[in-house]
């Protein structure tokens, strides 16, 4: 096993490093990029904004012009709320799936599966008269715009999260929970003080993919974030790009403070993300 | 005894109501409304549907003439070609890497994976910087490398000449860690221990890719090339972001369902039936090719 060095592996690296750069170079160039005005970025994009090139003008902009605190807390609402609540429920039904045998339990594992099928294109019309008629869409307050968002976004991770959840349940021992009952524990007991605390990776697992999910969905948004102040920040981001349009600056300013703070995320979690990410892909 | 304990059934549905009535209420209520809807008349979005239409399938008619829907459909099924060659292929070739090194598969794991976290929104915006025309970040490359003239500032518009390319390469680009991470986990799968009698046996490492990695790899890359397809009818925030209103004829079915969504509700529903059966056909062949031994049953 002596080939450390051989042309073989410093061929394998060059490759690797090449699409590495592909991934870690156009952020580098965006950060770099925001901190220049439109001539500098005009005459050379891949130069540092050292010295007088350097200005915080882009972002001064950005502020003065876009609610972007707003934005983010109307984001970290709706997709708090949707992670917290397909957590709570999704473990519950799994739960009940993977331990208990009832009628029609084959039918609800069926529409499980055929509901991981269904596009967004194929409910949006419909969810939108729903939710018109029960006068939560297009709504002076803010917070039942954000609802609107907020419940079907619930519904599409739904089925992703409980498939994942049943998986995991399955692993775990029956006898933690027998001994729960002979302590006299009912089902509501033996969950929420046995199974759900075993469950933790997984529920993290599930709740980082649904917050995710909800926070970079851009379509939904478009349909019920309709005004200003509902703005969630990924539709601010749109609108940023439609009005600003040759204001490359302020555009590279707004990439890199959208990127940011999941950049962040990314890098203390990126172990639980990955996994989030893939694993209920792998199981089915 | 293990199954005494879940005898008590009569509150089980206290726990599965929630999770199923929000399924049933946003998933599949709609969805078989949207059916219906298409062969309804309906005025504005957000209102109930009106009478049927005579005759009641004019909507499915329509989108067989539709060019724009035959762009859209082309399109499409080039997005889909681009990702499973593009996405499934450089992923394989790269996890194939990986697995022959162990300093830094960590790290490349991690940045591979990196754009699928960002949304697809932003990454939109990124790439109409780098393929801007004047002076984006590959035309400015192009200009230093000489490749285009730098004194008569000779640039090439990249987003309406050639577009597919320009709004692929992002899509493209975003997903393959995605899959780059599930052929990781197949690989790792392998027993080493048929590598080691294959190289007791004297073969190159380019037959045991053949005749063992590839072969058992092939329930992943099943799995990997399902995933590219329903993806790719999926797609709509990056190609909106970079390409609004399908401009350059740059139309992919779920774009072009948005389009009509507010101007023409009832087309718009039957234009996402459409790509439902899309989906549903493209998924189940497949999975035929495929032949996936995995059980899906929990």
């Amino acid at each position: 096993m002596k080939k450390k060095l051989s042309p073989g592996y410093v061929l394998i690296y060059l490759f690797l490093i090449l699409w590495a750069l592909t991934t870690i170079f156009p952020l580098a160039w965006t950060l770099m990029n925001s901190f220049k005005d439109k001539k500098m970025i005009y005459s050379n994009s891949f130069a540092l904004p050292t010295g007088i090139a350097f200005s915080l003008d882009n972002y001064r902009n950005i502020f003065a012009n876009y609610d972007i605190v707003s934005a983010y807390r109307n984001s970290f609402i709706i997709s708090g709320t949707v992670a917290a609540a397909v957590i709570l429920f999704s473990g519950m039904a799994a739960y009940i799936l993977c331990r208990y045998r009832f009628r029609g339990r084959n039918l609800l594992i069926l529409l499980l599966y055929a509901g991981m099928m269904f596009p967004i294109y194929s409910t949006i019309i419909p969810v939108m008269r729903m939710q018109t008629k029960w006068g939560i869409v297009n709504s002076p307050y803010v917070w039942k715009n954000l609802l609107s968002v907020i419940l079907p976004q619930i519904a599409g991770n739904m089925s992703f999260a409980i498939i994942v959840l049943m998986g995991y349940i399955r692993t775990l021992p029956v006898e933690l929970e027998e001994a729960a009952y002979m302590e006299g524990c009912n089902m509501f007991g033996t969950y929420f003080k046995v199974v759900f605390p075993l469950c933790k990776p997984s529920m993290v697992t599930v709740g980082i993919f649904s917050f995710l999910w909800s926070y970079n969905d851009l379509f939904t948004q478009m349909f019920f974030l309709r005004t200003k102040e509902n703005w969630a920040i990924t539709i601010l981001l749109n609108n940023i790009a439609s009005k600003e349009g040759v204001n490359y600056g302020a555009l590279f300013a707004s990439v890199t403070l959208i990127v940011i703070p999941v950049l962040i995320v990314y890098m203390f979690l990126n172990q639980y993300i990955i996994k989030g990410m893939t694993v209920g892909a792998v199981k089915g | 005894m293990s199954a005494n304990i879940y005898k008590h059934k009569k509150l089980i549905w206290v726990f599965l109501l929630p999770a199923f009535l929000f399924m049933l209420v946003y998933l599949y209520y709609p969805f078989v409304q949207n059916i219906l809807n298409s062969f309804q008349h309906i005025k504005y979005m957000g209102t109930a549907g009106g009478e049927w239409n005579t005759p009641w399938y004019v909507n499915y008619t329509k989108l067989l003439s539709d060019v724009k829907m035959r762009i859209a459909l082309k399109n499409t099924v080039i997005t889909i070609a681009a990702t499973i060659i593009g996405q499934v292929g450089i992923a394989l070739l790269l996890s194939l890497l990986v697995s022959n090194i162990k300093l830094g598969a960590g790290f490349f794991r991690t940045v591979y994976f990196f754009p699928i976290v960002i949304s697809a929104t932003a990454l939109g915006l990124l790439f109409n910087l780098i393929f801007l025309y004047d002076k984006g970040m590959v035309n400015q490359l192009l200009q230093f490398a000489g490749y285009l003239d730098r004194e008569s500032n000779e640039l090439i518009d990249w987003k309406s000449k050639h577009a597919m390319f320009t709004m692929l390469t992002p899509v493209i680009w975003q997903y393959v860690g995605f899959y780059f991470v599930i052929l990781l986990t197949g690989l790792s799968g392998i027993p080493a221990e048929l590598y080691e009698a294959a190289t007791i046996d004297g073969s190159t490492k380019r037959q045991m890719v053949r005749y063992i990695t590839l072969p058992l790899l092939r329930n992943s890359i099943g799995t990997c090339v399902i995933l590219a397809v329903t993806g790719a009818l999926k797609v709509f925030d990056l190609p909106w972001t970079m390409f609004v209103n399908g401009m350059s004829n740059t139309w992919l079915t779920g774009t072009y369902m948005y389009s009509k969504v507010y101007s023409d509700v009832d087309y718009a529903s039957s234009i996402a039936v459409f790509i439902v059966i899309l989906g549903v056909v493209l998924s189940a062949a497949v999975n035929r090719i495929f032949r996936q031994n995995d059980d899906f049953e929990v």
